[in-house]
Order: structure tokens, then sequence, then C-alpha cells
């Protein structure tokens, strides 16, 4: 080997070594963080932090199911034990009294100071009175039972209406055995709340771990034969779907790999030539991954999931190089003057496609587009400068004469059938048209890996333990905690006319759990002092069956306020007061936000501009985050239709450079066109709604198929038997590899699968459809 | 004079035949509950609570439909409705609405079967939560029932119910802590 060729390999060498050094060293992560937009705007940015470290995605959802009712109810209290001792859970209830006590406790001891009723009217002697009849009245009906203890210390009824106002939130778990149960009492439902970030994917499954060792540890204490535990919400489903990726490409890859390499084996015969061929794509992975984690400082799932797809390009050189090898009359050196300059271009189309994705907001598909780029180009230069030297000076591959003769006839016979290629792009057009208001799918959820299973069971505990979606939020922001509490009290004031219209069913408030220290104030200062609290008393009570004197307990606990009791955060934590809480009044950068989650009638969804209006001035901010999220997801997709055009235009501005000719340029392009417009047309007929994945699909049949298409256009349309088979073996190879993705069980991965596949076939079926008279005219 | 006391022969053998024929027991008590598929009767309630001077006083409506559904539903002062379907038992106050599923609560449970289990003819029943005993004739008799189960009759010492034939005319509960509830029982014209 001459100095010169060892050169270009030392510096492969290095490249690889060092690419695998940065791709080892790299995060890989599979966060919502692809989502969140390079600049978001206020909500946007509302929206993934909600969705990244908010209470709904930590929020963790247990049932027991199988056995008996006391087995399951024995077996949630022994899980819900060893849970609350982790570390790992800030807060499990099961709907046991025991866990109950300490906040009912809180609310009794703070209860002056929490109830919205506490007024100066409510403590005076005519306030005094109407609240002592009505709590009476309680004291009489069937739900008297708690009113009637409490009667000494809470004549006004104070912790009945505390108790109201939580049933208000919505229906309770039912019961079964004492602890928390579905509506038909089959399952035991537990509800917990991770300390972790529901994005923090690794903390979810060490808490899902968790939560699985825990509950076979509590079965190995009581006797549940059968027992079984289920789990869902979001940090959950964002585990098992980082797991169901992980093993769906991990067996995608390896089916793949397996049946090119037999693919190739067969074509090449020669073990030596399979695993070179190989080599630029695994040199292009590497080199792509190096190249995502140096640029994001992070590479995402999405993005990993997308490096088989390399495969697709990259094997396609090695072919071309050693098929074509014997068409450049038999020399290496012959073969690089000869075809190498077409590939280049190919190449150069490929990296000027996936490069427009570079400028895309949305951080999943830059990171696609730098991988792509940085792989192709990496996988080339290999093809071009490293692997002709690494081939042993006897080099051969089988001849593939034979089949190439045959293609070479078949192609002969195109002509015929060139009508095909308008006649099909016309009805692919007219269908497209018909459907361009549902072509593409604009929810987020399209992209989703749960099944409609899962999602319904989700809903069933959901319903079943009363936990809201949080779907619909008030943000109100403030400099500090209590201007956010403050800000949450107007918020809340402005909200009551709409709860009172029925516009809006409820709402939370931090505020609620921890009333600002102004109301807090106000209120006690509605409380008499004892003395003025006994004498209005002994007024109020006139006539009706109630001594003051048995009332002291009442004045005492009045007394404490009125000197100056007051309920502070820390007296909240730990409990399930303290946990709503954190969930809803939380620090950002620059302040504090005090979050208001609504609940939307049971007619359906909330009037977004009705609540906007109530909010005007308030300074506060109504969301909608699935509107949000589907809104982001959408501007996307528009983002990434435009990019793609503009690539497709930078694409044509390259062959028109290099071809200098309209003719020449429109010869490569119409085959590629054709087979995209066909495709979309043909995955919308299979019922597929189009999202970003199958946009990133078109992208890869325009970078592979255009090598097709230019070696089409570089032969004149004719290309000699041994070119023809290589393109046939490397549209196999792409096919194989593609249509065995399209059988994967995540909706992504099966959407670049169908497209990819299809696509390439049909861009080399027109390439060879429509160059055919071109060169029989020659 | 003959005649009164020839009357009062005849009274006293149609007594004795009667007495004879069936005597007074608790079965059939309950068998002749289990007969009335539906009953309806108002209520005045006296609710005596240590604290006060005075019973609070309420009133309204009970119905009964078998086989398990049995309804409260107070009038005066205040108006509520509480009903009791097969295990689920919802209490319905102004704007508020409560929903209790008794087989996560065994002392409710057992407070609501002490009736409708009367009222169903359901001795198995009763006879799980409760002792009975049954005194008094047909035409006035008193069953009381006191809770097996010492967590129960710690809230509830004895529920005494009294009637006459299958209609009861007055449910009395002494609670626990010393508390008693006197419900007064006027039987309606089925609707």
């Amino acid at each position: 080997m001459t100095r010169q060729r060892l050169a270009p390999l030392g510096a492969w060498l290095a490249a690889l070594a060092l690419a695998a050094a940065v791709a080892a060293g790299a995060r890989y992560t599979a966060d919502l963080s692809a989502f969140l937009p390079r600049a978001p705007s206020p909500a946007q940015q509302l929206l993934v932090d909600q969705l990244r470290d908010g209470a709904v995605g930590r929020v963790m959802l247990i049932a027991i199911e199988g056995a008996d009712v006391a087995s399951r109810a024995a077996l949630s209290r022994e899980l819900a034990a060893r849970l609350r001792d982790d570390a790992r859970f800030a807060y499990i209830a099961n709907g046991a009294a025991r866990g109950t006590e300490r906040e009912r406790k809180l609310l009794f001891e703070h209860r002056y100071l929490l109830s919205p009723a506490v007024t100066p009217e409510r403590f005076s002697v005519g306030g005094l009175r109407e609240a002592i009849e009505e709590t009476l009245d309680l004291v009489a009906s069937s739900a008297g039972g708690l009113a009637q203890a409490l009667l000494p210390r809470d004549p006004t009824g104070e912790m009945a209406r505390l108790a109201a106002r939580r049933l208000a939130e919505g229906p309770r778990p039912a019961l079964a055995g004492g602890v928390w149960a579905s509506r038909d009492g089959e399952r035991a439902l537990l509800l917990a709340r991770t300390a972790a970030a529901g994005a923090d994917t690794d903390a979810q499954e060490a808490a899902l771990q968790a939560v699985t060792a825990a509950f076979a540890d509590a079965a190995a204490n009581v006797r549940a034969p059968g027992a079984q535990l289920r789990m869902t919400g979001a940090g959950v489903f964002a585990v098992q779907s980082r797991a169901l990726i992980k093993r769906e490409v991990a067996r995608v890859a390896l089916l793949g790999v397996a049946l090119v390499a037999a693919l190739l084996l067969w074509a090449y015969r020669s073990a030596t030539a399979l695993a070179l061929g190989l080599l630029p794509v695994l040199t292009g992975g590497l080199v792509g991954v190096a190249a995502v984690a140096t640029g994001f400082g992070v590479v995402h799932g999405i993005t990993l999931g997308f490096g088989a797809t390399l495969i697709g390009e990259a094997v396609d050189y090695a072919i071309y190089l050693f098929v074509q090898t014997g068409a450049a009359r038999g020399s290496r050196d012959a073969w690089l003057a000869e075809f190498w300059p077409t590939i280049r271009l190919g190449v150069l189309t490929s990296m000027i496609g996936f490069a427009a994705l570079l400028l895309s907001g949305f951080p999943g598909l830059a990171q696609l587009g730098l991988y792509s780029v940085s792989g192709l180009a990496a996988a080339a230069l290999f093809t071009r400068f490293v692997l002709p030297a690494l081939l042993p000076a006897a080099f051969q591959v089988r001849e593939l004469s034979s089949l190439g003769a045959r293609l070479a006839r078949l192609r002969a016979a195109a002509p015929r059938w060139r009508w095909l290629v308008p006649a099909l792009c016309a009805v692919a057009a007219v269908a497209l048209i018909a459907q361009r208001g549902s072509l593409w799918a604009t929810d987020l959820s399209s992209l989703s890996t749960l099944s409609d299973a899962e999602q319904a069971y989700d809903g069933r505990l959901r319903a079943d333990l009363g936990a809201a979606d949080a779907r619909y939020l008030v943000v109100a922001a403030g400099d500090d905690e209590q201007d956010a509490l403050r800000a949450a009290e107007r918020v809340g004031r402005a909200l009551q006319p709409l709860v009172a219209q029925g516009l809006i069913a409820g709402f939370d408030s931090p505020a609620r759990y921890l009333p600002s220290d102004a109301t807090q104030a106000a209120r006690a200062a509605s409380l008499p002092a004892p003395r003025e609290l006994r004498a209005r008393l002994g007024r109020a009570l006139r006539g009706l069956p109630l001594r003051a004197a048995r009332l002291e307990g009442f004045i005492a606990d009045a007394a404490e306020v009125h000197a100056g009791l007051r309920l502070r955060r820390a007296d909240l934590e730990g409990t399930a007061l303290g946990v709503a809480l954190d969930s809803l009044l939380l620090r950002r950068a620059g302040g504090w936000h005090a979050l208001l989650p609504l609940r939307a009638p049971q007619a359906g969804a909330i009037d977004a501009p009705q609540v906007r209006e109530a909010l005007l001035g308030s300074g506060a901010l109504f969301l909608d985050l699935k509107a949000e999220a589907n809104a982001l997801y959408a501007g996307y997709l528009h983002e990434a239709i435009a990019l793609a055009t503009a690539g497709v235009a930078a694409v044509l501005l390259l062959l028109m450079v290099a071809l200098r000719s309209a003719s020449r340029v429109g010869r490569v392009a119409a085959p590629l066109g054709a087979a995209v417009v066909v495709t979309a047309a043909a995955l919308a007929a299979a019922g597929q709604t189009l999202t970003l994945l199958h946009l990133v699909g078109f992208l890869l049949v325009v970078a592979v198929g255009s090598n097709y298409a230019l070696f089409f256009e570089r032969a004149g349309g004719a290309p000699e038997p041994r070119v023809l088979a290589s393109l046939a073996l490397a549209n196999a190879t792409t096919v194989i590899g593609f249509g065995v993705l399209a059988t994967a069980s995540v909706p992504v991965l099966r959407a670049i699968g169908a497209t990819v596949a299809l696509g390439t076939l049909l861009a080399l079926a027109f390439a060879a459809l429509l160059s055919s008279a071109h060169g029989d005219a020659r | 004079m003959r005649a009164k006391s020839l009357a009062s022969a005849v009274l006293l053998a149609w007594a004795l035949a009667a007495g004879a024929a069936a005597p007074w027991t608790l079965e059939r008590l309950l068998q002749g509950f289990a007969q009335t598929r539906e009953s309806r009767a108002s209520f005045v309630e006296k609710k005596s609570v240590g604290v006060l001077e005075r019973p609070l006083v309420s009133s309204g409506e009970l119905r009964f439909e078998a086989p398990d559904r049995l309804e409260k539903r107070t009038l005066r002062p205040r108006p509520e409705l509480l009903r009791l379907e097969g295990d689920t038992l919802t209490l319905e106050r102004g704007e508020r609405r409560l929903r209790l599923d008794l087989r996560g609560n065994p002392e409710a449970a057992a407070l609501a079967e002490s009736i409708r289990g009367t009222l169903a003819g359901d001795r198995a029943a009763l006879e799980r939560v409760y002792r009975l005993r049954l005194e008094g004739t047909e035409r006035d008799w008193a069953l009381t029932l006191v809770p097996r189960d010492a967590a129960l009759a710690a809230l509830v010492k004895r529920i005494r119910i009294a009637g006459h034939r299958a209609g009861i005319s007055v449910v009395e509960i002494l609670h626990g802590n010393g508390d008693g509830t006197l419900l007064s029982v006027q039987p309606l014209p089925a609707p």
C-alpha cells in the first residue's frame, strides 16, 4: 500500500475512533425536550414546563387487580406503607383513613384562615346566629355526624364548608375494604406522585421499578394469589414507550441487517465484500451521532431511531462501487473517473435536501437534519477515499451480468409502459386534492406510541380516582410567593362568576391551600376578641337550643387566630394539601407562578374566549394545554413542509448548476416528484394521515431516488447492464430495510418504513420508465 | 250482660285459636314484611344531642321498594334526600351530592341494613350484623337489634324498631355517645 493510500486510511481510523468516543460519551434522552421550540412563546414555555415537570407528569396511577377485595385492600395498605418510606415518591394516597388524619387536623386548626366564609359580617350577632342555625340544621340531617361531633368547637360549620368545597372538586373515589377502589370494586387504586419530574424518564423508570419491587415484597407478606399490579400515568407511558421503541428498533435493525446481509451475500458471493460494504453505514452512523452530540449536547431517541434508516442510502455507495467496477472496464480508478461524479452529485443532492431540516425550530427535526447531512457526507467520503484502498488486490464480486441482461431487456420494453407514470400521477393528484383538508395529522397524539386500549385504561383509572386531566390552566405570575398567591386570589374572584354561570364547572387554586398573608390577616381580623365574641354569642343564641357556655372551645380556637396564628407553607409539607400546593405554586426564572386548573363543564369543552375575557386586565394567562400542544405540533409540521419545499428548490438549483440544462434536470426530477406524489396518495388511500415522519420519509425518497435518476440520466436513459444490476440491488436493500421498519408496532417507525420502501421502489421504476424514450431515441 | 260475656268469650276463643295456629315469631314478622313490595310513610325525627338543650326535629317521607331501595326524603327544616340502593348510599342536600359505597363502609352499611333488612324481611342480612330480640304481640311488637361487632357497638348501642303487624311505627337509635334518635313513622297509602 502506498503512502498516498495510507493517509486517508489513517484519517478514517482516527475520525472513526473520535466519533466512537464522542458517541459513547454522549447524553441520550427520550424526553420531551425534542419538542421544546428553540424560541418558545410564554405559552409554549409554560406548556413544555407543565409537560416536563408539572404535576400532571408526576402523577402515577396504580391499580391492584385480581384476588379478592380483602387481599387487594391489604396489598394496597402494604404497598402504600412501603412507598411512603421511599424518597422517590413525594406522596402516596390510597384512601385509607390513617393517611388523612394529618390533613384533617391541619384543616381544622386553620379553619378560620382557610374558609372563604370568614368575614366580619359572619361574626356579627346576626351572622353568628344564621351560621349556627345552619349548622344545627346540618346536625339534624342524615349527614350530621361530623357537624355534631365538631359542634362545640365549630358552631359556624367552617369544617363542613371546607369539606363541601373539597367534595365539589369532583367525584371522590369509591372505597372497598377501606381503601380506594374502582367504581365496579374490582380494582384497588393508589395515587402516587413521584419526586422526579415526569420527563426524567430514567427517574420515572426507577420509580416504576420501586413500585414493582414494593408490590412483590407486599405480595410476599399478604397471601393474595393472582393479585396483579398495573400502572399508568405520563411518566409510566414515557418509560414504556422508550422501552417499546428500543425493543422495536433493535428487532427491526437486527432483522433488517440480517436480510440485507443475506441479499448482499447472495449478490457478492463474498464475505469480505459484505463486511466491507457495511463499513460506509457504520462510518456514517457513528459520525452522524457524534455530530449531533457535538452540535446539540444531547442525542434524542428519535434521531437514534432514524439511525437505522441511514443504511438505506449509505449501503448503496458500496454496492455501486463493487458492482459497477466491472462496467468501468475493471479498474477502480476508471470507476472513480466514470461513476464517482454521478454519485457525488447524488450525495450532494441528498445533503442539501436534509440540510433544510437544520433550520427547523423543532429540535427533533434539526437533529435529524444534522445526523443525515454529516452521516451521508462521512459515508460518501469513506467510499470514495478509503474503501477502494481497503479492497484486496484480487477483489472481485460475482458477475451480475445475467441479472443485468434481464434488467436491460425489461428496460428496453419500458417505453410501451411509459404512459403509466403520468396516468398514476394524475390519479394520485386527484386523490390528494380530494383529501387535502384531512391529509396531514395536526394532532400531536398522531406521534404517540400508546395503543387505544392503554389510553382507555388510563382514562378509566383517572375517572375512578377523580384525577383531573389538567387540560385547562390559568397561570398568574408574581414577583414572589406572596405576590403570586395574591394574583391567584384575584384570578379566583374573576373566575367565580364563570362558575356561577356554568361556563366552567370549577377551579383549583394554590390560595385554597395557602391563602396569602393579606387574606389570612383579613380573615383573622374578622374574628372578634374573646370577650366580645362571648357577648355576641350570648345574644346570637337566644331562643336556640345551644348555650354559649358549651362553646368555650370555639372561643379559645378563635382567640388563637385572633392572637396571630397563621398557616405557613412549611405546615403543609408532607400532606396531600402540601402536594397540591407544590403543584400549583411554582418558582420560575424571574418570579413565581400560580396555576389554577379549570374543570370543564359536563357539557364538554371550555369556551376559551369567555374565560380570556373574564381574565382581561388581570395579567393572567389562560391555557388549553391540548390545543397548545396541537398548535405547537401543527406549527412544526407547517414549518417542516415549508422547509422541505425549500429543500426541493435548493436541490433543483444544485442540479441546474451541475447539469446545466433544464431538460436534464427535468429528467432527474420527474421520476422523483412522481414517486413522492404517488406514494403520498397510496398512504392516504390506505387510511393514513400524514405526519412529520412521513415528510422525513419523502425527503429520504428524494435522497435515495436521486441516485437512481442520476444514473439513468448520465447514461442517456439506458445504463449498462452492470449499472442496472447495481441499482436493482441497491433498491432491493432499501426496500428490505424499510419494509422491515414498516412492520414495527410503533406508528412513527411504521410511517417512515412504509413511505421509504414504497417511494424508493417507485422512484427506480419511474426513472426506468421515463428515461427509456430519451435513451432509445439516441 | 250475657251478650257481652258471649262476645268476650268468642273473642277470647278467636284469640286463642289465632295464637295456636301460628305463634308470634320473628319468622312471621319478617315474612309479613317480605310480602310487602312497596310502602310509604311520613316521619318525624327527633335527634337528641348532648350539647343541645332540646332535641332537633325534622320531618319528611320514607319510601321502600323491594328488594333493596330505601329513600328518606326530609322536607323540613331543610330539604334533603337520602337514598339507599344496592350497595350505594347517596345523599343530596342543596348543591351537595355525596355518594358512599357501603362495601367500603361497614359501619354505615350496618346502620343502613337495620331498617332495610327489616323492611325487606331479610333475616340473614339482619343476623349477620345484629343479635335480634322480638317482644310483644303481632299488634304491638318491638324488635331490638344489638350490634355483634365491637367497633359498630361503639357507634350504635342498639336499635329498637316497634310496630303493628307489617308496619313500623317507631325506630329508636341509641348512639354510642349517649345521643339518641327517635323516628316516629306514620304509614301513608301506597302510591
